[in-house]
């Protein structure tokens, strides 16, 4: 530890002392389990907000009391019971480490085909050493250019109590409390999450990445992100990790608002890779999550996916094309194996005219799973020229998985264009054959094929996301043809 | 450089190879011809290592070492190259892409590390030329809405990149027009050498007016029953399979 500046002693006592108080909390808590509305304002009180906030959380709690939990997605899972769960106000804080030879060798080994250095892996895997110290400076140069223009980047509750006219301004706005049952939990419940707000006519220099966000313990249960594009201003956001994570909450229900105020722009990458459960279905994280972006005149948002983790997945990140000429579009790639669920795709709104649509899903099953797509395309009455295309791809490994795909479409105004297009295709005998006779070994010519199949999407994502995400496709479907 | 001994071999419990026997020396160019069903593209696919069929008896042996039990890929590596009848397509996988993927594939399987791709670049221009192939066509997605000609053209342009010690061209001159025809042959004969050796499966003599045989032999129900010179295809050619029929039952 010999670079230990001042500036990483401050750092981490700030953290210590905030796990500290975190563990004094829960030990004398007399909820820790079960909800109910005092849990609720404990969770406020814990965390210092104020009473609008507060009065925020009890509301949704509330309306999520008389609601039930949907049924209708194409999975299959034991229901959650919500009064066995423990609702923390704080993110997990994972136990650190001395050195890497603590941590999983199965995590280690797949960090080392993902390409991940050293520094890094010992990062993810919460391994307390100097990378500490490098990140920190990292982190201090990014924060000190986003300042310079303006740009707020910090975690949601920070936010509430330094920006609170902002976040009260937007929360809630595009995900209200109603919406459906997580995200009126999450509502509720929400740990912490990220704000972040590009002021009028910047250009955001950097992507931004949770990754920065070093005072920031784990991702916590019941995430809340707040995305927020001022006029005339770009952003380009970075979630998820494409490490893999285990997490012993099963339960995940995040909640994502993105605003595109007039011709702003927002692209919001994200890799997920939650614990999927072992391959025999035991375990894995349940990721029930609500994303919605609105877009003003002549706005933009993009939502690229890379979906390779969770035993169940719900999800389906949506646009309303509120604003005159503005645009939405979503790419995904979906994996599902052995036994992993997801039930994915994306809502297009459109409700202001000229408003233009693009969705491109690629599903990849492999081993028993089932994955589906499940997408709206509305447009309202007085949408005129309201232009949708979506592309619906299946790719399927093997005899024992499933590929469904649902496309509703509304269109309540006669001038809509809507193209709606669909394949499903097989990874054949005659395929890998054909590789292997050109020396290409059955696992390297999956991930060829899966590769090409996914290049639409993986095309979008930002370059070394990209080349990662390759990566993570490959290991995900890995001893996926016997 | 192959030898194979009374190959015996069926799929589904059918019997289509009842003891082939062949010898083909390095610099040779063997044709491989015969009525359809007779046999002639399982015998292609087993000598590549497809795995649907049953080898119920028989050697196959390439530089003297029995090839019998390894992979395909493994084979691929020790240079068996197969020119399918019908190639397959993989969308969203360049050309370009997929046959450096086979390349480096091949080189890791014998210690070598990924070819320089300043070396790749030179290779691919030298081979696009000689098989006349065009720029663009390379980063099209592979096989994916070629025309037949353009397919069998790729596959020799696979062939010519990955320098194979025994090429097996299986119906190469399907589908072709005879433009594309004389392309495919003018670039095999350039590949050829004294190191490396060439069977041609093919219905029609067409193809070997361009690319000579030193011996053809002639395939029927399961067993190569007459061997010659060129001339022999031609024979076929004026007099059909027919009459070797009769000979093999009389």
């Amino acid at each position: 530890m010999s670079k230990y500046t001042e500036e990483d002693l401050e750092q981490e006592l700030k953290t210590k002392e905030y796990e500290y108080g975190f563990y004094t909390d829960i030990e004398s808590d007399t909820f820790a389990k079960g909800l109910n509305e005092d849990v609720v304002r404990a969770i406020s009180k814990k965390k210092n907000e104020p009473k609008w906030m507060t009065d925020w959380r009890v509301e949704a709690f509330r309306v999520w009391e008389k609601m039930e939990e949907p049924d209708w997605a194409n999975v299959n899972y034991p229901k959650p019971d919500f009064q066995e769960l423990a609702y923390y106000s704080a993110p997990k804080v994972k136990p650190k480490l001395d050195s890497l030879d603590e941590v999983d060798p199965d995590l280690l080994e797949t960090f080392k085909k993902l390409g991940i250095s050293l520094e890094e892996q010992k990062r993810l895997a919460n391994v307390a050493v100097d990378i500490v110290i490098d990140s920190v400076s990292v982190a201090t140069t990014f924060k000190k250019t986003l300042g310079e223009k303006g740009i707020i980047f910090m975690p949601i509750s920070e936010a509430i109590q330094e920006h609170p006219e902002l976040v009260k301004k937007y929360l809630g706005t595009v995900v209200p409390t109603s919406d459906n049952f997580y995200a009126a939990l999450n509502s509720a419940v929400f740990s912490d999450g990220s704000f972040c707000y590009i002021p009028k006519g910047v250009r955001c220099p950097m992507e931004l990445s949770t990754y920065f966000r070093i005072n920031e313990g784990g991702t916590g249960q019941f995430e809340r992100t707040l995305v927020v594009a001022d006029k005339g201003s770009y952003v380009s956001y970075l979630e998820g990790c494409t490490a893999p994570s285990r997490d012993e909450n099963q339960l995940h229900a995040a909640v994502v608002e993105l605003i595109a105020l007039d011709d702003s722009e927002i692209k919001y990458s994200t890799v997920q890779n939650w614990y999927p459960g072992d391959a025999e279905g035991k375990g894995g994280v349940f990721n029930f999550v609500t994303k919605r972006a609105i877009c003003e005149t002549n706005a933009k948002v993009s939502w690229t996916q890379v979906e390779t983790g969770s035993a169940v997945t719900w999800k389906y990140p949506s646009c309303i094309l509120k604003g005159n000429n503005s645009v939405g579009e979503f790419y995904s790639i979906a994996v599902t194996n052995h036994y992993q669920q997801a039930d994915t795709g994306t809502k297009m709104i459109h409700l202001g005219k000229n408003t233009k649509s693009t969705i491109i899903s690629k599903g990849i099953s492999a081993g028993k799973s089932q994955n589906s797509y499940r997408g709206l395309v509305h447009v309202g009455a007085r949408a005129e020229n309201a232009r949708n295309f979506s592309q619906c791809d299946s790719l399927l490994m093997g005899n024992a998985c499933g590929a469904h795909t649902f496309p509703y479409i509304e269109a309540k105004n006669k001038s809509a264009q809507i193209e709606h297009e669909a394949t499903t295709s097989k990874i054949g005998e005659d395929q890998l054959f054909y590789c292997n006779q050109r020396g290409i070994d059955t696992e390297k010519a999956i991930a060829l094929i899966v590769n090409g199949f996914s290049k639409e999407v993986l095309n979008k994502l930002p370059m070394e996301f990209a080349v990662e995400a390759q990566k993570l496709l490959e290991i995900s479907l890995e001893g996926s043809v016997g | 450089m192959l030898k194979i001994n009374n190959l015996h071999a069926s799929i589904d419990d059918k019997s289509i190879l009842k003891g082939l026997n062949i010898e083909v020396k390095a610099g040779e160019v063997h044709a491989i011809m015969g009525p359809n069903g007779a046999g002639k593209s399982t015998l292609a696919n087993i000598v590549a290592g497809k795995e649907e069929y049953d080898v119920t008896e028989g050697v196959i042996e390439l530089n003297g070492e029995d090839i019998s039990e390894l992979a395909p890929e493994e084979r691929a590596h020790n240079g068996v190259f197969l020119s399918f009848q019908y190639p397959v397509e993989i969308p969203g996988v360049s050309v370009t892409n997929f046959i450096k993927t086979a390349i480096n594939e091949t080189r890791k399987a014998k210690g070598l590390e990924d070819m320089p791709a300043k070396d790749m670049l030179k290779m691919i221009r030298e081979k696009s030329e000689l098989l006349e192939i065009d720029r663009k066509f390379l980063s099209r997605s592979l096989n994916e809405g070629f025309s037949g000609g353009e397919k069998k053209r790729n596959e020799i342009f696979q062939m010519a990149m990955l320098e194979p010690k025994l090429a097996i061209l299986d119906e190469t001159d399907s589908g072709l027009d005879i433009d594309a025809l004389r392309i495919v042959a003018n670039g095999v004969n350039k590949l050829k050498s004294k190191d490396n050796a060439v069977i041609v499966i093919t219905h029609y003599q067409r193809l070997l007016e361009y690319i000579v045989p030193d011996f053809v032999h002639v395939l029927h129900d399961g067993k190569i029953v007459k061997t010659g010179d060129a001339s022999l295809a031609l024979e076929l050619e004026a007099k059909g399979y027919d009459w070797i029929k009769k000979e093999v039952n009389s």
